[in-house]
Order: structure tokens, then C-alpha cells, then sequence
């Protein structure tokens, strides 16, 4: 029969796909002197692009500051938020430095550092919103917006059951939806809602109030995303991030963006 | 490939030497069963149908919806649009011709992205003509989009298909004394249709396909749907899900045109 | 209006020049994909006409699925599913990491969707020529090959032409989709720049009057392209 060769080629080539499941690969015998780095380029102010299209943000920054504090030649790649993860398993980045909660789902897949900073979330509404409490009566039936795939997203379902949760490619876009009037509130970052309602733009809205933190949602603060294996990088890193912590640079970096301390031991009310 | 290659379907009787592509292009697709098979007994997870089979039903709902209500919007619209492509009035002809050129010119996404992101700067204006509430919807935006879209589509289809029908047939109809609207609609819309009823299907099949795209606009369809799921659980198979789902979609209405157009052409079989 | 013009312009202060990159990456990347899915698409015609059934069934397989999956969800199976496919071969085989990168994947993606179409547009073309041409040439002592490149595919590609412009068309459309995987192309600086600007109005505007601009200038190539292959039936 004409198909048995066919047979015999089809099984050589499932056995090649079939049996290259996915082992873990160690960094041992790298030496990691260039690391490229993904980010977002989309979450002011900690990593945004600018008008001449460079990015900037105090994640932008203490990535710098730790590939300098390692002697390791640094590259930035821009990633929408969704793909972070799946492109740094494919190899399309090293680490990703993108303002990303240390989270249990995540880190099923994605190996951390220890983290580099800890915001509380928080809720903002316009300023002439009827809503005065950030619980779910209070948002029943309302439009509430979040990045998609985010601690957040993921906080304002369980908070908030009753609302219509609306998820968005990126801070940007529900930040001009709730400026014109589409959504009802948002759930984010403090810091990044702070220095959004700080800028013009953000004159419609004002910041209802903080959230707690549910640890099993936004797990043990802000950390650097690496593959799982890639051991040798995440020393490195660690290191990297005590060593900045201690000889200042990071409170320098801290200064140009925020007037409180981000790092916060305990998550801080602010 | 050229030694045993295939032939122009010429009435020349076929070498009868084992073939080789034809056994390495089934071999490789049987490689890709097999592996996906494989791959699917793995990775499926009963768990991840319990906590996902809702929202892909709902998602291919939401879907299936937005390509019928605007395919018949589209119908709708087309009508004048082709008429006026027909027209020997020069601005009818040139209106209807620059909204065709527009709408097939320009990607739908960029034009999605027009509607609802750049329409929501203008929300005191659409509030002021209480247009406000149709356009703070992603949903109605998708809608707007996809049906000033396939507008432009069908209007060609349309014309093409009016076009098609002899001459012979108005000419038939005047000579009984009908009056114009009256061959139209009976004589020469019913024989256009059967003409249109295969670019018709592609041009669902078309639509459904590029639905997808306002799963970015915030609408949960089942594209949206799914993304939602790869990002909580960053499982692959939820992307292989949608498109079994997707193409299944497809293919049954690709058979259903089939056999309606056997059914509706059966006078002019011999 | 003057701010407007600030915002479109080039320099520090103006996004011109980021979308003026968009407009070359858009136009590399329906370039790059263009021979990719015309080979594999003439490829797939000629086995869908083959007397082969394996190697018609093979490439109807193809079609039915690349004409079928939304171009969005290709893109991402390419994008995420052959990355991690090709992940997980480099691990197993010890051969070095490759990931294909937005614009590789757009390629990979597009051109497949491509050829599926195109096949079935020279599928056409060849059922309009008649089988005369090619006993014609076969009696002049011409081989296979030659029958093909000098008799056949002259006629195809004038035939072909008209559909195969429309699949342009649709390419140089989808490969806005790529942005949402991180091409900067046209749409993607569009959206960087709405969203900075908060003019999302003026910039989405811009690049669909860019598109726009694209499709005109090549409804003009095409035509040109037509009456070129039809310079011989005006003489007649």
C-alpha cells in the first residue's frame, strides 16, 4: 500500500514533535553579557514611550541601573502586555522589567527575582461620579475598567462580581474611556493612577480609594519575570537589586519619579 | 518535484512511478494529527473546560450575533450604495464609488479603531446630539464598523450580480408593461441573488473571520474570550479551541451555501 | 489645526517620523510576504491539479484550514504556538534558540493565508487556459518545464492578475494586524502616538488616509502592471 512509507514518515515526525516535550533548560553554561530585556512601553510612569519614541519610567531606569550594576550589556524590547509571557519563554527576551506582580498563577509558569518595588491598587471614578465606596453594591451594574490580564483585572472580578468588568490592551485605552465618559471607574496601580490625575488628562477623574492587596491575587509585590532555569540570571539580578538598594542609586532613581518610597516593606497604605 | 510533478490535468495518461510528493505532503499532515492528538491527550484539561466552556459559548454567541445583525445592516446599506455605483449621475456614481474605495481601501482594524477610540474624543458632541449612548458601546461600535464594512462589500457583490442578468430580462418586463420597480424586485433582483449567493457566503465567511478584530475594542467575543483565557492560564490549547471552533463555524456554512445553491439552481441543471 | 501639525510632525516633538518608519515597515513587510505566498500558492495549484489524490487531499487540507481560521488567530498560532513549537524542537535536538520575531511571524502567518487564496485564483487561471496551448507545445518539442515557463505561465499571470491584485490588496490591509503582536507598522505608531497625544481621532484618521494612500498607489502599479501583460491585444 502506498500509504505505509507516508505511515512510517508521519510516525518519524510525530515521535521528533511529541517527544520534545518541554524540559527545563539551565543557564549554567551562559555567561550572560548581553540580557535583553522586555517591557511594556505603555504604563506611565513606569515604562512609557515618549514623543522622540524612547522609553522612559522608572522600570526603564532600574532595569538600566541593574545591568550597569552587573557590567552586562542591556538591550529593550517592546512586548504588549498580553504576550509578556509567552515571548519570554519563546526566547524573545531574557527578563521582563514591566511592573509584573509576583503572582502564584504566574509564577507556575515564570521564574521571579525578588521584588523591586510594592504599590498598593486603587480605584478611580470622575469627579462628578454618585459612587462614593469602592465595594461591589456600590459599582453593581457599572462599567469598570483594567488592562487586561492583569492582577488588577483579576482583583476588580473577584472584588467585584456585579460589575461589568471591561479589560483593556493597555492602561492608555481605559484611561481615555473613563475621560470620556465609558466607563465608571478603573482599577490599577495607585502610583499609576496618581500620576495619571496629576496630569491634565486626568482632570476628569479623581482617586476613590485604595484596595487591600489580597496576596493571593497580587502575590509578593513587583518582580523581574525570567524563565524558569535561567538560575545563574536571577542570582545576578538579586544581587544586582540589593547591591543598587544599598549604594543609593535606587532612592535616586525613586526620587525622579515618586516623593514616597515605592519599595515599601509591608504593602503601605499611602 | 518537476520529475514526477503534477500535471495540467492533461488527458496524457499519468506515469505510474510511486509518488513521492504527494506521500511526503499526506506523511507530514498525518505527522501533524498525530501530534496534535498527542498533544491535545496531554494537555486537556477537564478542569479548563469546567472553568472556560461557558465563556467560548458565549463568546461564539456574541460572534455569530455581531456577523448576522451586521450583515443584514450591510444588506441594507448596500442597496442605495449599488444603485448609486450603477447611476449615470456623476455624483451619486462618484459617492457611492469613494465610500466603496474607502471602506475596501483601508484595513477594518484601523477603522474600528476610528470609530471607537477616535469617536470617544468627541463625546461632548455626541452627547449633545444624543448619539452619546450608541457610541460609548464597544459593541455598537464593532457593529458600525463591520456594517459600513460589509456594506462596501456587498454593494459590489450586488452590482456585479444586477449586472449579470441579461438585458433581455428588463426588456422582457417592459414589453409586458410592468413598471420598473416591479422587474426589480421580481425579475431581476430573484435571478441576481442566485449569481450573488455564493459571494455572499464568502463574504459571511469574510466577516466572521475579521470579527475577531473587536475582541481589541473590549468586546468578548470569541476571540476576546479566548485571549481572556490564554492570559489566566497561558495554556496554548485555549488558542487551538478557538479555532476548532472557528473553523468548524466556517466549514458548516460553507456546506450549507453548497447545498442551498444546488437546491436553488436545480432549473438550470440538465 | 496648528497643534495638529506639530503632532504630525517629524522631530522630537512630532510623530511624523514614527509613522513615516510605520508606512516602510508596512510596506517591507506586504513585500516580504508577497513571493513567499505567490510560490507557495502556485505550488499548492499545481498539486490541487495534481492526479496525485494524496498530494491533492494534502493541499486541500491547507486551504480549508488557512482560508477558514480568522487571520487575527493564525497570527497568534504562528506568533505563540510555532515559537513555542520551535521552543521546545531547539531543546530536544540541542540545535540554538530560534524565535521568530513580530515581523518573521507576520510573514509566516500572512503568507500562508495568502497562498491559500492564491491558490485557488491560479486554480482558475489554469482552467482558462486551453489544453491546446500546452499540446501545442509539447508538439514543438518543448519539455515540461519549458511548456510551463514560456507557454503556461505567461498566460497565467495575465489572467491571474486581476484576483491576485485584489489579494494584495487584502494583504497590505492585514498586515495591520500584525501590530497587534508588536510590529511597529502604520497602525501600531498610530496607536503610540493616540495614546501619548491623546489624540486618538487625528492619528487613526492619519493612518487610514496612509493606508488609503497605499491601496491608490497600488491600484495604479497593478493597472499598469495589466495593461503591460495586455500590450499584445492592443496591436491586434
Amino acid at each position: 500500500m502506498r500509504l505505509a512509507p507516508s505511515l512510517a514518515l508521519a510516525a518519524a515526525l510525530s515521535a521528533l514533535f511529541a517527544g520534545s516535550a518541554v524540559a527545563q533548560e539551565s543557564d549554567a553554561d551562559k555567561d550572560w553579557s548581553k540580557v535583553v530585556i522586555g517591557t511594556e512601553g505603555a504604563y506611565p510612569p513606569f515604562n512609557f514611550l515618549d514623543a522622540a519614541g524612547e522609553l522612559k519610567g522608572f522600570d526603564v531606569d532600574i532595569a538600566k541601573a541593574l545591568c550597569a550594576q552587573m557590567k552586562v550589556e542591556c538591550t529593550f524590547v517592546t512586548q504588549d502586555w498580553d504576550g509578556m509571557i509567552p515571548a519570554l519563554q519563546n526566547g524573545n527576551f531574557d527578563a521582563i522589567v514591566a511592573s509584573m506582580s509576583i503572582t502564584p498563577e504566574r509564577e507556575e509558569q515564570i521564574a521571579f527575582t525578588s521584588k523591586y518595588y510594592q504599590t498598593p491598587p486603587a480605584v478611580a471614578v470622575p469627579k462628578d461620579s454618585e459612587i462614593t465606596e469602592a465595594t461591589d453594591a456600590a459599582l453593581s451594574g457599572k462599567a469598570v475598567g483594567a488592562q487586561v490580564s492583569t492582577t488588577h483585572a483579576q482583583a476588580a472580578a473577584a472584588l467585584f462580581p456585579d460589575a461589568d468588568i471591561r479589560q483593556y490592551p493597555t492602561a492608555e485605552e481605559y484611561k481615555l474611556d473613563i475621560e470620556n465618559g465609558r466607563l465608571d471607574a478603573v482599577v490599577d496601580d495607585v502610583v499609576v493612577l496618581d500620576e495619571w490625575l496629576k496630569s491634565d488628562a486626568g482632570a476628569c477623574c479623581k482617586l476613590l480609594s485604595t484596595l487591600p492587596a489580597d496576596p493571593a491575587i497580587y502575590g509578593k509585590g513587583i518582580g523581574i519575570g525570567l524563565r524558569k532555569g535561567d538560575d545563574k540570571l536571577k542570582k545576578m539580578l538579586d544581587d544586582a537589586i540589593v547591591a543598587i538598594r544599598e549604594d543609593g542609586t535606587y532612592d535616586k532613581i525613586q526620587k525622579t519619579y515618586f516623593d514616597f518610597d515605592v519599595y515599601g516593606e509591608t504593602p503601605a497604605a499611602q | 518535484m518537476s520529475g514526477n510533478g503534477p500535471s495540467l490535468a492533461a488527458p496524457a495518461p499519468p506515469p505510474q512511478k510511486p509518488k513521492i510528493a504527494g506521500m511526503i505532503a499526506i506523511g507530514v499532515w498525518i505527522a501533524f494529527a498525530i501530534a496534535f492528538v498527542i498533544y491535545f491527550a496531554k494537555a486537556f484539561d477537564t478542569t479548563l473546560i469546567a472553568r472556560f466552556g461557558w465563556s467560548y459559548l458565549s463568546g461564539l454567541w456574541v460572534t455569530v450575533s455581531l456577523v448576522a445583525v451586521s450583515f443584514v445592516l450591510g444588506a441594507l446599506v448596500s442597496l442605495p450604495v449599488a444603485l448609486g455605483r450603477m447611476s449615470a449621475n456623476p455624483i451619486a456614481g462618484g459617492s457611492a464609488f469613494a465610500f466603496v474605495y474607502f471602506f475596501r481601501g483601508t484595513p477594518l482594524i484601523a477603522q474600528i479603531f476610528l470609530v471607537y477610540y477616535g469617536f470617544g474624543q468627541f463625546h461632548d458632541f455626541f452627547e449633545a446630539i444624543g448619539m452619546w449612548w450608541f457610541f460609548r458601546e464597544a459593541w455598537y461600535c464593532g457593529l458600525l464598523s463591520l456594517a459600513l464594512n460589509t456594506a462596501a462589500y456587498q454593494a459590489e457583490i450586488l452590482r456585479g450580480a444586477i449586472e449579470s442578468v441579461p438585458k433581455g430580462q428588463w426588456e422582457g418586463g417592459r414589453s409586458l408593461g410592468l413598471p420598473g420597480s416591479v422587474i426589480f424586485f421580481k425579475v431581476v433582483l430573484p435571478q441576481a441573488m442566485i449569481v450573488a449567493l455564493r459571494p455572499y457566503a464568502n463574504e459571511i465567511i469574510l466577516m466572521i473571520k475579521a470579527s475577531a478584530i473587536v475582541a481589541i475594542i473590549t468586546v468578548y467575543d470569541l476571540f476576546g474570550e479566548t485571549r481572556q483565557a490564554y492570559s489566566r492560564t497561558y495554556d496554548f490549547q485555549t488558542y487551538v479551541w478557538a479555532a476548532l471552533l472557528y473553523l468548524a463555524l466556517v466549514e458548516a456554512l460553507r456546506h450549507a451555501t453548497n447545498w442551498a445553491e444546488r437546491r436553488l439552481t436545480v432549473h438550470l441543471k440538465r | 489645526m496648528n497643534e495638529s501639525l506639530t503632532l504630525l510632525g517629524f522631530g522630537s516633538t512630532g510623530w511624523g517620523d514614527e509613522l513615516a518608519t510605520g508606512v516602510v515597515v508596512t510596506v517591507t513587510l506586504s513585500l516580504a510576504t508577497l513571493p513567499i505566498g505567490l510560490c507557495l500558492g502556485f505550488f499548492l495549484s499545481l498539486a490541487k491539479q495534481s492526479d496525485d489524490r494524496l498530494l491533492k487531499l494534502s493541499a486541500d487540507i491547507f486551504t480549508t484550514i488557512f482560508r477558514g481560521l480568522p487571520e487575527l488567530l493564525t497570527l497568534f498560532l504562528v506568533y505563540f504556538g510555532v515559537n513555542a513549537g520551535l521552543k521546545s524542537l531547539s531543546q530536544a535536538t540541542g540545535l540554538p534558540d530560534i524565535a521568530l520575531s513580530s515581523f518573521v511571524s507576520g510573514m509566516v502567518a500572512l503568507g500562508v493565508v495568502f497562498s491559500a487564496f492564491a491558490s485557488e485564483v491560479f486554480l482558475s487561471a489554469f482552467r482558462a487556459i486551453p489544453h491546446g496551448q500546452r499540446e501545442g507545445g509539447m508538439a514543438l518539442g518543448l519539455g515540461r518545464t519549458k511548456v510551463m515557463l514560456l507557454v503556461i505561465l505567461p498566460q497565467l499571470i495575465k489572467i491571474a492578475l486581476p484576483g491576485l491584485g485584489n489579494l494584495w490588496m487584502n494583504l497590505l490591509k492585514d498586515t495591520a494586524l500584525v501590530s497587534v503582536i508588536g510590529l511597529a507598522d502604520i497602525l501600531r505608531q498610530a496607536q503610540i502616538a493616540a495614546r501619548v497625544s491623546r489624540e486618538p481621532f487625528l492619528f487613526f484618521g492619519t493612518a487610514i488616509v496612509l493606508y488609503l494612500v497605499l491601496t491608490i498607489l497600488s491600484s495604479f502599479v497593478i493597472g499598469g502592471i495589466d495593461r503591460w501583460t495586455k500590450r499584445g491585444e492592443v496591436a491586434r
